[in-house]
């Protein structure tokens, strides 16, 4: 039964990572406006390409 | 095709009526050169697109005639800008006018334009444009001029209120929550063995079980909860006893009580409870936390004001930022700028219309050398005037120096939760000591239990969250009916009002003016000798029957009296006019009261009369019936004119004040709280900012949330201003479920006691007992909150 010091240890190094990840997005700013996306989807791709570029 | 004819053309950018056929390009109408102009750059840019996610998405641009050049400056650029290299700058733009998809993908197109800018990032509830642009080649006025030129014009203003927003909510609220919410899973799961029983193999899991719980508290106390031992520590210095303080002594006490169970092997400890009260009360702050980042409560007169002024000095004119406006400079203000300070007009033909600051609503003719106080706006051709005493010291802005601005806004009402909780933190901290020396005497250590026991247990989670729960509810209602307010508490103060002070112009009348009918049937000739004789009065209903008729020969005038409050006599060729009230005109009192009438007469010959109904809001009548419950007041900077049709909706005569300055509003708040009165203040303008802010609740009412609206406690849209009396009704409610929520949860607390007091209170019951405590307390918050709102037809 020893196996689960290892399973828990690995179990919470996990959880760690995605708390952590979690502090990553918040502190990039990807949580600070929840809204305008889901906009910004809804909005085609231009079809015609500009000449110039 | 005779559909097609009868059918109105409407502009093809922003959805008005198009008056002339004036202005079309490709078969597409416009109503007005500035809208079709943003069609031409839109359309040389090849970003016709954004016509098509959205029917006339444009604003009107019929009166534009903004002047970028202050942003030349470079102590007002500094100012506005968020960073700056040698080759980028970055700045955050208000822009009023974003509302739909269509201006979120044009505004992100900004360098197909210009390719100066590199990056362009709208946040759409924010109504905020970010922008990263090279200001080599393009500068910031140039980058303004064209938002303005695609018709996005930004909201520049010397209160910078983005910036003050996006910093105020760097509190790390939600990365604490995580932290919270993350341990307590965790934890929950590690309980799980101890709850189900251990075997006798398996008693090593136990105490690994135990430290590793230990372990996932510390974040929990030292981080997620500090908040509530610096708050109650705070409080405790001022001599307070507010709800932190038996919340942190809870966290403390379960933590300590843990670490000591775990490490003498006592048992499992209350890790699991510990973490799940830190991470339900730090939910309970974060709804209570209800932010509208399109809406300022803290606008003043900087808001309001230009952020810069055009002044002459050695004959070429130059912008400068208003704080370095001093007595003596020359300034010139043009059609619709904002006179910022007190001056004395020198050239030009001054027309003012001051109703931001007196209220009175139509514009005011001054004569040369005469005084024109800051806040007027001036409408018609530029002006010069000569500063004579600097911004922050004029008549107006003198109103900011009065100790309501200064005053601290929190000791305003006390609310229930800090009312309870001082008499809640005693008589836990009797019924502790109580159970401590109960047992101490008997058995030592189970004295010790019980006194912590009962710390734990009783402590106030479920009170602690019924307020934030119940309030945020309320707001979601409120907001749901265009009534946004600033912050939770106001629903409790809005229930303790006693006394409604109302603001007249823009307040109870709507903003759009008044509307002249007339009643006699009139030849031109007749049109022109009335016309003739009012253009010479400056009384506001003469103003505005010249303006009603339109412009027509100014006939000479012989003869020219004005009766004050009566009308005008006057004698234009053979002609001899009368007009004014029924007294003057027809010799006797009139009877209907319900608008005001100018009565004409022309030689001895009744013709008719002109009637001026005032626009009043929906919904007056709802809220002068609130008497006597509550007690009305009317507060008006405009002169008596319309006492008499207020008579219909304020019975008493004492119940209505004219001519009121801000200063004198403010002032009658303050008579009004002398005697115990809790006031609502509501108000529209600048003049009643400093009313509302002495004021216990003060309502700013507007038709465009986005417009300027004075420093206040709520904001409510003009379009709900007859569902008043409704949100009265319902902050009495929601105050009631607050006093219910409480009811229950001590309930729970008594039960907990019951065991707590006996010093056998198991890990397991608390776990069981304080969440089923804080679920019963949410869910009936919610409920009830919806409930009530249904019956009062506001959901």
């Amino acid at each position: 039964m020893s196996i689960i010091y290892f399973l828990i240890g690995c179990s919470v190094l996990m959880a760690l990572l995605f708390l952590g990840a979690f502090f990553w997005a918040q502190k990039s700013g990807q949580n600070d406006d929840l809204y305008t996306p889901s906009l910004r989807i809804l909005i085609d791709d231009d079809e015609e390409i500009p000449s110039e570029k | 095709m005779a559909n097609a004819l009868l059918e109105k053309t409407i502009c093809y950018h922003c959805g008005d009526d198009c008056p002339t056929g004036e202005y079309t390009i490709e078969e597409k109408h416009f109503c007005c050169h500035g809208c079709k102009s943003v069609y031409q750059v839109l359309s040389d840019n090849k970003l016709c697109s954004y016509y098509n996610y959205n029917e006339h998405p444009g604003a009107t641009r019929a009166h534009t005639d903004k002047r970028f050049d202050y942003l030349s400056d470079p102590s007002i650029v500094s100012e506005l800008i968020d960073y700056t290299d040698n080759t980028v700058t970055i700045v955050t733009f208000y822009i009023p006018h974003i509302h739909c998809s269509s201006c979120l993908w044009l505004l992100e197109q900004l360098n197909r334009i210009n390719p100066a800018v590199h990056y362009c990032r709208v946040d759409f509830l924010k109504k905020q444009l970010n922008i990263r642009f090279d200001h080599n080649k393009l500068s910031l006025r140039q980058l303004v001029e064209l938002l303005n030129d695609i018709g996005y014009e930004p909201l520049i203003s010397l209160q910078d209120i983005i910036k003050k927003q996006n910093t105020a909510t760097k509190d790390n609220l939600v990365q604490k929550i995580a932290v919270a919410g993350f341990c307590f899973g965790n934890v929950m799961l590690l309980s799980f063995p101890e709850y189900f029983g251990l075997s006798v193999y398996e008693q090593s899991f136990r105490h690994f079980f135990g430290w590793l719980n230990i372990f996932f508290c510390l974040p929990v106390v030292f981080y997620s909860g500090n908040g509530y031992f610096i708050s109650a520590w705070q409080n405790l210095r001022k001599k307070v006893l507010n709800i932190d303080f038996p919340l942190a002594l809870g966290i403390a006490v379960l933590f300590a009580r843990t670490v000591f169970d775990v490490s003498n092997r006592n048992g499992a400890g209350f890790s699991d409870t510990l973490c799940g009260l830190v991470f339900f009360l730090l939910i309970g702050k974060f709804v209570q936390k209800k932010t509208y980042h399109h809406i300022s409560f803290e606008r003043d007169y900087r808001s309001f004001f230009p952020v810069a002024v055009h002044i002459i000095e050695n004959e070429t004119e130059r912008p400068i930022p208003l704080s370095q406006l001093q007595t003596g400079h020359r300034m010139i203000i043009r059609n619709n700028e904002i006179i910022p300070a007190d001056a004395i007009l020198l050239n030009g033909y001054a027309l003012i219309d001051f109703s931001f600051v007196t209220g009175e609503s139509i514009p005011v003719n001054k004569t040369l050398g005469e005084i024109i106080y800051a806040g007027g706006r001036q409408t018609g051709e530029a002006i010069e005037m000569e500063v004579i005493k600097p911004v922050s010291q004029s008549y107006l802005t003198q109103l900011w120096n009065n100790e309501a601005f200064t005053r601290k806004q929190d000791n305003r009402m006390q609310t229930f939760n800090e009312k309870v909780s001082k008499y809640f933190t005693v008589v836990l901290l009797t019924i502790a000591f109580a159970s401590l020396f109960f047992w101490l005497p008997t058995d030592v250590k189970r004295g010790f239990a019980a006194f912590t026991a009962v710390l734990i247990v009783a402590c106030p989670c479920a009170l602690a969250l019924s307020t934030p729960f119940t309030m945020s509810a309320a707001l979601g209602i409120f907001d749901r009916n265009r009534f946004y307010l600033k912050n939770t508490r106001i629903v409790e103060q809005m229930a303790e009002i006693d006394t409604i002070v109302m603001d007249k112009t823009g307040t109870i009348t709507t903003g759009e003016g008044d509307s002249v009918t007339i009643e006699a049937v009139l030849t031109e000739e007749q049109k022109a000798l009335i016309y003739s004789a009012c253009i010479n009065s400056i009384h506001p209903l003469c103003r505005m029957i010249y303006h009603y008729l339109g412009s027509k020969d100014r006939l000479q005038v012989h003869q020219y009296s004005e009766i004050a409050g009566k009308g005008i006599l006057a004698t234009i060729g053979a002609h001899r006019l009368r007009i004014g009230s029924a007294p003057l005109v027809c010799g006797h009192r009139e009877v209907a009261l319900h608008a005001t009438k100018v009565h004409v007469a022309i030689d001895e010959n009744y013709i008719g009369y002109f009637a001026f109904a005032h626009r009043y809001r929906d919904g007056l009548e709802e809220i002068t019936a609130l008497e006597p419950s509550y007690r009305l007041f009317l507060l008006s900077g405009d002169q008596d004119h319309e006492r008499y049709e207020l008579v219909r909706f304020f019975k008493d005569a004492a119940q209505m004040h004219f001519d009121q300055s801000p200063q004198n509003k403010l002032d009658f708040i303050q008579s009004l709280q002398k005697v115990g009165g809790k006031v609502m203040m509501i108000g529209d303008g600048l003049n009643d900012s400093g009313a509302l802010k002495q004021s216990d609740l003060g309502i700013a009412v507007t038709d465009n949330v986005n417009n300027f609206s004075p420093g206040s406690d709520a904001i409510l849209d003009g379009r709900s201003f007859n569902k008043l009396p409704l949100f009265l009704r319902f902050s009495k409610d929601t105050v009631n479920i607050i006093h219910i929520s409480f009811l229950i949860s001590l309930t729970y607390n008594m039960v907990g006691l019951s065991y707590a007091v006996t010093g056998n209170l198991s890990p397991l019951t608390a776990a069981i007992l304080m969440p089923l405590s804080t679920i019963t307390i949410i869910s009936f918050t919610s409920l009830a909150t919806r409930f009530t709102a249904k019956q009062r037809k506001l959901l």
